[in-house]
């Protein structure tokens, strides 16, 4: 294999019909020691990401952080509002009446909360972004359909276009193709 | 699978998908409404009429801003009218589609799937309807950001411990968060389209609206772990917005609002309404884009199902307001319980009893709750009252508090009506657009479903309607 071919070819990508297929797929190829792998389905696949060695999601400590962020922060603009700023006397009631603050307290909180999981998720899948080589696939407009999608990236140590591809011919699947870069 | 079966027979329950789909045929028969079906009479009829009406409203917001509130029928005592009426209305009509999407996916509903899209949609309008009233409703809407904390140069703060403060926080709060969350839900689907798209400008709209999503394994975690965390989010925002509605009320002195069954009750009837408005949209959508397999009679009867408990909450805060009125033994609380049913607005009383409290007990019979048409109507009867109930809960508290000599009527104007019949037609129109524009139902989900049903590729042979003897 020339060293051009090599620089031009992304990977190789295997095309499947059923989400059980390419979870066998994913554990086979996980099992042979690739690990520049990746799966592309029109829905999620429970088990894909284990499958394929993927480490657990960073949302949930996004979302906790922005949560408390927006929860301290909102009750600091209440507090120095009220306490410090510009005290207010409403009905006797001390400045620092912190249950009467607690509704938009709770508020910031599940606003920061939730903008942190839509940005921290984006942010995470490295979203928008606008090419990406899978693109090059002609099959590719029926990942999005019904087709499942692995694709063994050749960055991988283990990547041999001939050795991967029989490797990849005997899961059986619909294809095997090469996706340039 | 076969206990489940079983049990659907047992209990003759409709399924959520029709058998036969698979990945495919579900993508296509969403993806075509909107990118092959041509519009029908029917829809551009729909959309130059509420075209119209979006004209009446833009009329009737220009005359407030040049001429103030009095072209309304306000007055002292009745200084809440339409406004206050409308926002309360389509707030409550826009809690559905969260409480659809985000308290169903956590319990697990998979009933859930081919309505929440739409269901969506339709709390982001109700909401921007809802959110316009507070604005109008101050009459110099240049002012609003008095309203809004930030350090200006007067260093004045928002009176941070009014409910109407709190408001503002939970209706941009729950506004931001419900159009973040059906946009999180949309991209899959967005891509589904940029791929399905022939002509290439469309396909660099949906291109762009996609972000160039592509499925992948590692995204799909990501995706569903912020997607379940938005709805934990957004469940008890559900709970939170009209419950801090009720105390824009029960904050206040006059009686039937100074009452602590408020937020709850309010909460209540705001699914209530919403359940009516997903039924009002639903029933023609899946007679218009043949999406009956997919809108079952499962939908429509566990529709009318929360109708129906959310109903009772209803009369029974009903109830509870009118035991209040005789246990407190509070002369204005009695009078005004009184003044309710025998008063000069008498009729808008006996119209909710009629509307919310005997209409709702039909749904107790499934025979009822499985005939589409009849549903529409009830539905419908359950908008009227909704509204109804609101204006009975601001105008007759209002129009004759404590003092006999400073009793008053309301009599509401044609820029009432006007903006009213505005929100109206400015919410279908919206809807209108969005049915053409984008997929009615979640096709991720709905892959999902085909996988969790059996179907997909191979259909197994036992899978055979339930229903049928």
């Amino acid at each position: 294999m020339s060293d051009s071919k090599a620089e031009n070819l992304f990977g190789l990508a295997a095309e499947f019909d059923t989400p059980e297929a390419v979870l066998h797929a994913a554990l086979r190829i996980h099992g042979a020691g690739y690990r520049r792998a990746d799966a592309f389905s029109p829905m999620p696949v429970e088990g894909l990401p284990e499958a394929l060695g993927f480490p657990r999601t960073g949302v949930p400590l996004i979302v906790g952080i922005g949560g408390l962020c927006g929860a301290c922060g909102g009750f600091f603009m209440l507090w120095f509002a009220n306490v410090v700023n510009y005290t207010w006397n409403i009905g006797g009631r001390p400045p620092n009446s912190w249950e009467a603050f607690i509704p938009i307290t709770f508020e910031l909180a599940v606003l920061c909360a939730a903008l942190s999981a839509v940005i921290g998720m984006l942010a995470l899948n490295k979203l928008p972004m606008p090419y990406h080589p899978m693109f090059n696939l002609p099959a590719f407009d029926r990942a999005s359909r019904d087709r499942f999608f692995i694709v063994i990236e050749s960055a991988d140590a283990q990547f041999d276009s001939e050795q991967t591809r029989k490797f990849l011919e005997t899961l059986l699947p619909i294809a095997v193709t090469e996706v340039p870069r | 699978m076969s206990n489940a079966t079983l049990e659907m027979t047992d209990r003759r329950e409709y399924p959520v998908l029709e058998p036969g789909q698979t990945y495919a045929s579900v993508t296509d028969q969403i993806g075509d409404v909107v990118l092959r079906r041509t519009p029908g009479r029917l829809w551009w009829f729909g959309v130059v009429f509420t075209m119209g009406l979006v004209t009446l409203l833009i009329a009737a917001v220009s005359y407030l801003i040049v001429r103030g509130v009095g072209i309304w029928g306000i007055d002292i005592p009745v200084a809440w009218g339409f406004a206050i009426v409308n926002f309360v209305w389509w707030v409550g009509i826009g809690h559905a589609g969260t409480f659809i999407s985000a308290m169903l996916l956590l319990m697990r509903q998979d009933w859930r799937t081919s309505i929440n899209r739409f269901a969506e949609a339709m709390t982001l309008f109700a909401v921007a309807c809802a959110g316009m009233f507070p604005l109008l409703h101050l009459g110099r809407i240049w002012r609003f950001w008095y309203i809004v904390p930030y350090p200006n140069v007067m260093w004045l703060w928002p009176q941070f411990r009014s409910p109407l403060v709190w408001d503002v926080f939970a209706v941009s709060t729950y506004l931001t968060v419900s159009l973040i969350y059906w946009y999180v839900g949309l991209l899959p689907d967005l891509a589904t389209m940029r791929d399905k798209a022939k002509s290439r400008i469309v396909k660099l709209i949906y291109a762009t609206m996609a972000m160039g999503w592509r499925g992948s394994a590692m995204h799909w975690q990501r995706y569903q772990s912020a997607y379940l965390l938005l709805g934990g989010l957004a469940a008890p925002l559900v709970i939170s917005v009209h419950s801090v509605v009720g105390m824009d009320f029960a904050g206040a002195q006059i009686p039937g609002w100074h009452s602590t069954i408020l937020p709850p009750y309010f909460v209540a009837g705001a699914i209530f309404s919403g359940f009516a408005m997903v039924l009002t949209l639903g029933i023609p959508m899946r007679w218009a884009f043949g999406l009956k397999d997919m809108i079952t009679l499962r939908h429509i009867d566990n529709c009318a199902k929360f109708l129906l408990i959310t109903g009772l909450i209803v009369d029974y805060s009903y109830g509870m307001e009118m035991f209040m009125g005789w246990y407190s033994g509070d002369t204005y609380e009695s009078f005004i319980t009184l003044n309710r049913a025998i008063g000069p607005y008498a009729w808008s009383f006996w119209l909710i009893m009629f509307t919310n409290v005997v209409t709702t007990q039909f749904l107790w019979i499934r025979k009822v709750r499985q005939n589409v048409p009849l549903m529409f109507v009830i539905a419908f009867i359950i908008q009227v009252g909704m509204w109804t109930e609101r204006f009975v809960i601001v105008v007759i508290s209002l129009h004759r508090d404590f003092v006999p000599s400073s009793w008053g009527m309301y009599y509401p104007t044609f820029w009432d009506y006007a903006t009213l019949a505005g929100t109206i037609g400015f919410f279908l129109f919206c809807f209108f657009l969005f049915a053409r524009l984008i997929p009615v139902i979640s096709i991720s989900e709905m892959r999902e479903l085909v996988h969790s049903t059996g179907g997909g590729k191979h259909v197994p042979k036992s899978f055979s309607p339930s229903y049928v003897k």
